[in-house]
């Protein structure tokens, strides 16, 4: 225990000197750091609007208040087109990540040493860009509409959906697998009735916590073209329809709040 | 004996039991969700042309991996990188610094009532609202630039980070905390010495996490004219520039998955 001695009384401290001088370090480079990027920040921007927002703001929610109710005629189709996309998307993803979680798993890829690599690969690369990003790209090759927007998510999910998948495969019961194995199943049926009764509560989970998010990430895939609820956003903004932008922005809040909900019950269930 | 009398004395073969128990649930899910399929099928519109048109673009695209262009706007990519990587160090200590005690108001076996509820409030708005709809309505307040980026990300890192926060601390061991509150110390010293040990390794594993979902985000900010990497990347698409997208993804792939290893020895070392 760190101790300080002050002539013959011992007083307690929580560290020793060393670790204190490696802290003061630690918060200097942290602050100085921080102080670097504010700066940078600061640089670029422009303080008179900022020293302006509270107007504009308040400006922006006269405007935007009351929301045009009559409007939500015109938004069912959109919302259909936003559902199709995160349930679509999510269908195919999930049909794609099982195999490449069980590639990407150590008990049971084929080869540690040239496939996992592999495997690991596309789950990190799909997982690290944006759908927004993927819907951009997906824009570029196969034009804009729903169907982009269905790809994008599905291939932003598989890296998401193959992480957590192959993860609970690594953390099966070896023992059951043993079991099987010992009746003289074969290769698949050691899959089936070996690993996948133990995974399936965790991939039922996984699948349903996926839709939650790509309902989210899907409303404002529109944005850039892709379908959607945010076609219709991006074209009031672009028309500063201020009172039609607050009224899809609430049905958007209401999407994301009870596809929460779902999801939240569903898992409820499962687990 | 007769086949019938063979199958009494043997009994009826072993079937896998059904993942939903109930028959009739069973049959609606099956038969609600064969119908949702073909619905959604029916009402996506796929012009399999432009598609097929494309494939030939994509796979243009693919190939420009294999030689990705990071000289000829090597200046737009650096310039558009570094803020990225500003925007989230500074969203990232802010954020932080201001889930802290939003975390702690959160956290229903400290915080009285009124602050629970207000802490919860706020943690459910910035749950709720999308990074790129707040970007888009902070753009129109505050201006192009990376400052609101910077508001976003911040905005965002608090509902998250406070509610993970919120939730260690409720399931924290009570008679650590009761033992220092024993010993006669303020509010500030339980916090100290009785809370803060005990969530402080999860809060650190999330902080990491988020810095790296932090930087993801802040990739597609851009979009919207919010700052960082986002900008350039779009207009390399917009101009067809495959061979520049390609090196941009490649950095961001590459910084993510650094920033994935990092945290992974961060949170190794502090748990």
């Amino acid at each position: 225990m760190p101790v300080l001695k002050r002539g013959d009384v011992q007083v307690w401290r929580r560290r020793t000197t060393g670790e204190s001088m490696v802290r003061w370090f630690g918060w200097l480079i942290g602050i100085a750091v921080f102080l670097f990027a504010w700066q940078r920040i600061s640089g670029a921007t422009t303080w008179f609007f900022v020293w302006d927002a509270p107007r504009i703001a308040n400006d922006i929610w006269t405007r935007a208040t009351p929301p045009r109710w009559e409007y939500i005629s015109q938004l069912g189709r959109p919302i259909w087109d936003t559902l199709n996309i995160a349930t679509l998307g999510t269908l195919i993803a999930l049909c794609l990540a099982v195999p490449v979680a069980f590639l990407a798993a150590r008990n049971t890829t084929p080869s540690a040493l040239f496939i996992r690599p592999v495997a690991l690969l596309i789950i990190v690369s799909t997982r690290s860009i944006n759908s927004l990003i993927w819907a951009l790209l997906l824009i570029a090759i196969i034009g804009p509409g729903v169907f982009a927007g269905v790809v994008a998510i599905a291939i932003r999910s598989i890296g998401f959906c193959a992480k957590l998948l192959y993860e609970a495969i690594e953390e099966i019961d070896h023992t059951q697998v043993e079991a099987i194995t010992a009746t003289g199943a074969s290769r698949w049926q050691v899959m089936a009735y070996g690993i996948v009764p133990q995974i399936l509560p965790a991939f039922a989970g996984i699948a349903v916590f996926r839709w939650d998010i790509n309902i989210r990430e899907s409303t404002v895939l529109g944005l850039v073209g892709a379908g959607g609820i945010g076609l219709q956003l991006s074209a009031s903004l672009n028309v500063l329809a201020w009172p039609q932008v607050s009224l899809i922005l609430v049905v958007i809040l209401v999407a994301v709040v009870i596809s929460e909900w779902v999801s939240a019950k569903v898992r409820g269930a499962i687990i | 004996m007769s086949d019938i009398a063979l199958d009494d004395v043997l009994g009826k073969g072993w079937k896998k039991p059904p993942f939903v128990k109930r028959a009739w649930l069973r049959w609606v899910l099956i038969v609600g969700f064969v119908a949702y399929i073909i619905a959604a099928f029916a009402t996506i519109e796929v012009d399999w042309g432009r598609v097929y048109i494309g494939l030939d673009r994509g796979w243009q695209f693919i190939l420009s991996f294999t030689r990705p262009d990071f000289i000829s706007r090597w200046g737009d990519i650096w310039n558009g990188l570094i803020e990225s990587i500003v925007m989230t160090v500074a969203a990232s200590v802010v954020g932080i610094l201001i889930s802290i005690p939003i975390g702690l108001g959160a956290a229903r076996n400290i915080a009285p009532l009124p602050v629970y509820v207000i802490c919860r409030g706020i943690v459910a708005i910035s749950r709720a609202l999308q990074e790129i709809i707040v970007a888009i309505l902070l753009v129109a307040i505050f201006g192009f630039g990376p400052l609101a980026g910077f508001l976003t990300l911040s905005f965002a890192t608090i509902g998250f980070l406070s509610k993970l926060l919120a939730e260690d601390i409720e399931a924290m061991d009570r008679s650590q905390a009761e033992a220092i509150k024993a010993s006669g110390a303020k509010w500030m010293q339980w916090i100290n010495y009785g809370v803060q040990p005990q969530v402080m390794p999860r809060l650190v594993g999330l902080s990491m996490y988020r810095v790296d979902i932090n930087f993801r985000e802040s990739a597609i900010l851009g979009l919207v004219g919010a700052g960082g990497i986002g900008a350039t990347l779009n207009t390399a698409f917009d101009r067809y520039e495959y061979d520049t997208a390609a090196a941009i993804l490649i950095l961001i792939i590459g910084i993510v998955m650094v920033l994935e290893y990092l945290s992974g020895i961060i949170r190794a070392r502090v748990q």
